[in-house]
This record gives C-alpha cells, structure tokens and sequence, in this order.
C-alpha cells in the first residue's frame, strides 16, 4: 500500500541504504507499528510527518536500530555497511541528550573514536561549534544551554562524525526563526556532502523547505510516501488530507 | 564535674600541643580508612556501573543482595575477617591478624557494598537518560562504563565521602582484627572506647573533638558538592 520511492522500486540494492520489509512493533499488548515497507535511499531528504502519537519517533528508533521489529525484517544495504561502522548513523532525539560536560566536550565525545589526528579533531570541533553558533558557550556546562542552544548542540554534535545517516526527531520545535534558519542551513549542508537525512516535523513550511519525498505516518501505517510536490499538491489519501487541513486525529478518520 | 572539666582542659592541651601519641593514632585512622575508601571506590564504582550497562539474567537479585550487604552489622564482618585472618583460619599464613592491613579489609568489606549500591542510584538515573544515545553510538560497554563514572564524577565524590565519614567513625569490626595495639593498630574510634573505659577522658575527649570534626567537615563538603551539583545542572 505505501508507495515507495519510484526509483527505488526499479533499480537494485546499491542505492537503497534501509529497507523495511512487513515491519511490525508491538509493545505489550499495543501494536504501535502495523506492517510498514518501504526503503530509504542513499541520498536526499525524507520528511516524516503526521499528527502526535502516530509512531513517527518510533519508526525513527527502528531506523536506528534501536529497536527491533517484533515482526518482518528490517535489511541495511551495502552502502551502509560499508561506510565506517562508527560512524554511519546518527540521531538527535526528541529531547535531546547532552552529556554533563561542556559544550565543547560534548561535540568532541563524539569524535573520539574517529581515527584522526589531533590538528583535525581540533579543527572539526571549532568548526562546529561555528556552524552552531555556539563559539561563545563553548567552555560552559551543556545543561546551563537555552533549551534551543541544546537543540543546535546536540545537531552539531551528530552531525560533526558526517554520518552516512541522520536522523532528526523534532529538532526545531523548540527553536526561534533564526535558529531554525541556522539548523536547516546545517540540514542541507550535511545533505549536500552525502549524508541522508531523515527529519520528523510537524512544520509543514519547514517540509516544504526541506524536503526531497514526504513519508506521512497515521496511526502507525505509512499513509503516503512520495515526492514533496507530488504530497502537497495530492496528499493521496483521505487521511494526509485530513492531516494537512488540520482535521486529523479525527476519531472519524480513525480506523478508515 | 571537676573531673570533665580538667578532662576538657587536658583534651585541648593535647590538641593544641600537638601531642604525638594523639596524631598519630589520628594518621593511622585517616591511613586506614582513606585506603580503604579508595580500594571500596575502585570496586564499588566499578560494580554500580556495570551493573547499569551489562544486562544479564540475576541482576536484579544482585543488586538485592548489595542493598542487604550495606546493613551488615559491623561487627560480624569483623568476625568473619578475624576468622579468616586468624592463625587457623585459610588466611592465617599471611600473619595479618592486628595489623593495619586487616582493618583495611575489614573496612573495605564494610564499606564497598555502601559505596556500590550509592553508586548504582546515582548511574542508574543517569544511564536511564544516556542509554539511547550510546546505542545509536554503538559504544562499547566499557565505553559507557567510562562516560557514565566521568558525568557522576560529583556524585560519586559524595558518595565516596559518605563511605568516608562510615568507614571513619566504625568501630566494631576494626576493634576486632585490629586489636586496639598502641602504636600499632590503635585508630581513633578504638583508642575512645578503649580510655573511656580505663577512664582517661582527658585523650577520648580530645580524639571524640576531633571525629567530630571530621564529620562535620564531611557533612559540610557533602552540602557544598550537593549545592554546586543543582546550581550547575550538572547532575
Ligand atoms: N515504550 C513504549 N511503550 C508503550 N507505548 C509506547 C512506547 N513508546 C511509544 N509508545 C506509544 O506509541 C505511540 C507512538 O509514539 P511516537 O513517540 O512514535 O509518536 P510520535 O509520532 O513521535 O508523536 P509526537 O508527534 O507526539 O512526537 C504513542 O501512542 C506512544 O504512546
Ligand atoms: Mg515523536
């Protein structure tokens, strides 16, 4: 029923990165995630959206690998596996987590174990904590950030590794117009060098903005999962619809 | 109450005069219970993170049996050291019986589960917030050991003082393997008990002042760590 990307359908693995095979998550007796496929290709970026508790977060967590489906099959093409292990994913999640150490020393947690020599681990640091705006915090606590400094550090710090993957869970919510400029600038820049970038919004300009393919989530099912112009123009189903004229969750719509 | 009062006026002259016998029984308490503080932060640091980052079957259990360790009355960990420690007992070749090193153990057995399960409470909160961020690392456990013991560095400093001010101010099992020898194995808390009971105030009262001290200045050190902890966020 989702649709996939339309290359993706066509040509083999080498441009896949991740695929979703029948994915289903159950936790307790609740089945969060019902039979998702679909696969992420190795370049661009998805915007995942649709209204709260739709298992947008989850389905992140499944991408990263930090949770296991409870049914169907969930492959990481060759492309992946290749790229260095350490370094082929990160996520920033919801809340972000810092560690109790300064900003700094948080961006330079995540390079210690690339195999790089000290003048570029000095360089990389410096030039996130500029591309974040953060020179001036840099000695202070990360905990003592505003709650959108965090935001940018814990960007910064994943995306400082340039992972082949990043996944970004509601990264601007809590940020001002020209923090979220700063962050969709950082966004496309990483996206440019080759990094994919997956990205969870509620902020419909901001897909529009950034988006190479919508994947829109409802109730745990992949409603629509195809080209940004192509979602805005028709959604294609009731339910992406509803969500775009601010009607969903709609206890109606709710179970088709 | 002629006695006390003389027996106060003696205590700070030997105070004040720094009389030798007095600090030295106050070194070899401070020798004492500072090793064996450092060797229960080794293992029970250790122990509080690993128990956070390994997940095994029986852990729960573990983690019971160190809660109940730390109500281990003083005393019967003495025994039980003595027993070891004693000619006939497994480790009697060693001669360690009243010396300096078997109140170390003693304390340490004494004071690691303290310190052990101080140290999971603190890492287990932090690790609850950490966890998803060191997998989508893919660190390695002994990764995580590291960041975790580095990010409760203020914590576990408390929780290194609360063995402290315990291992301190113990004086059942010490007394016991240690045998109050002058000059020897005579530590603060043994030398009170044992001039109280000969009656010599004048040195329990100058030694009790200056436990007291410590306590106080631990109890001070605990408040100050704890207010800079919220002050800073940092734990
Ligand atoms: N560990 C869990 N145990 C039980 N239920 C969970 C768990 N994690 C998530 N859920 C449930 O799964 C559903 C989807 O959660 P998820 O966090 O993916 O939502 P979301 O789409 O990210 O929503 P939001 O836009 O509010 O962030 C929610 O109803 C949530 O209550
Ligand atoms: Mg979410």
């Amino acid at each position: 029923m989702p649709e996939l990307d339309e290359k993706a359908k066509g040509s083999k693995n080498l441009d896949k990165l991740i695929r979703f095979q029948n994915v289903t998550l159950k936790i307790g007796h609740h089945q969060l995630i019902h039979d998702i496929s679909c696969s992420i290709n190795t370049t661009g970026k998805i915007v995942v959206m649709g209204p709260n508790g739709a298992g947008k977060s989850l389905f992140l967590r499944l991408l990263a690998g930090l949770m296991k489906p409870t049914a169907g099959k969930i492959t990481r093409g060759a492309h992946f596996l290749e790229h260095n292990q350490n370094m082929n994913l990160s996520m920033v999640f919801q809340n972000p987590v810092l560690l109790r150490r300064s900003t700094r020393a948080n961006i330079e947690y995540a390079l210690q174990r690339m195999n790089i020599s000290r003048q570029q681990r000095l360089q990389l640091i410096s030039s996130a904590l500029g591309v974040a705006r953060l020179e001036e915090k840099a000695l202070i606590s990360a905990r003592r950030l505003s709650g959108g400094e965090q935001q940018r550090l814990a960007l910064a710090r994943a995306m400082v590794v340039k992972p082949k993957l990043l996944l970004l869970d509601e990264v601007t919510a809590s940020l001002d117009p020209a923090s979220t400029q700063i962050v969709e600038t950082m966004i496309d820049e990483a996206a440019n060098s080759g990094t994919k970038v997956v990205l969870i919004t509620h902020d419909v300009r901001q897909a529009k903005r950034i988006a190479d393919n919508i994947l829109f989530i409802h109730q745990g099912k992949i409603f629509a999962y195809e080209p940004v112009r192509k979602f805005f123009r028709d959604p294609g189903s009731h339910e992406a619809q509803a969500y775009l004229d601010g009607k969903l969750p709609n206890p109606d719509l709710g179970s088709e | 109450m002629g006695d006390l009062s003389e027996a106060f006026r003696i205590a700070f002259h030997l105070l004040a005069s720094f009389d030798r016998e007095l600090f030295e029984i106050i070194a070899l308490s401070l020798k004492v219970s500072l090793v064996a503080v450092a060797i229960s932060c080794f293992f029970g640091f250790l122990m509080g993170a690993a128990l956070c980052v390994y997940r095994f079957r029986g852990k729960q259990i573990i983690v019971i049996i160190i809660n109940a360790l730390m109500g281990l009355p003083p005393v019967v960990v003495g025994l039980c050291v003595y027993l070891m420690l004693s000619r006939s007992g497994p480790l009697g070749v060693f001669g360690l019986l009243y010396t300096p090193t078997a109140m170390i153990i003693a304390q340490v057995l004494l004071i690691t589960p303290l310190i052990g399960a101080l140290s999971l409470q603190v890492l287990h909160e932090m690790h609850k917030e950490y966890d998803e961020f060191f997998r989508s690392l893919h660190l390695s456990p002994l990764a995580k050991i590291k960041t975790l013991l580095w990010d409760a560095r203020f914590g576990l400093i408390i929780v290194g003082l609360a063995g402290f001010g315990r291992a301190i101010s113990e004086v059942g099992a010490v007394m016991i393997v240690g045998g109050n020898i002058n000059h020897l194995t005579r530590i603060m808390t043994t030398a009170i008990a044992l001039e109280t009971s000969k009656g010599t105030l004048a040195l329990a009262l100058a030694l009790g002042i200056i436990l007291l001290g410590f306590s106080v200045s631990l109890n001070a050190a605990v408040m100050f760590l704890r207010s800079a902890i919220s002050d800073d966020k940092n734990a």
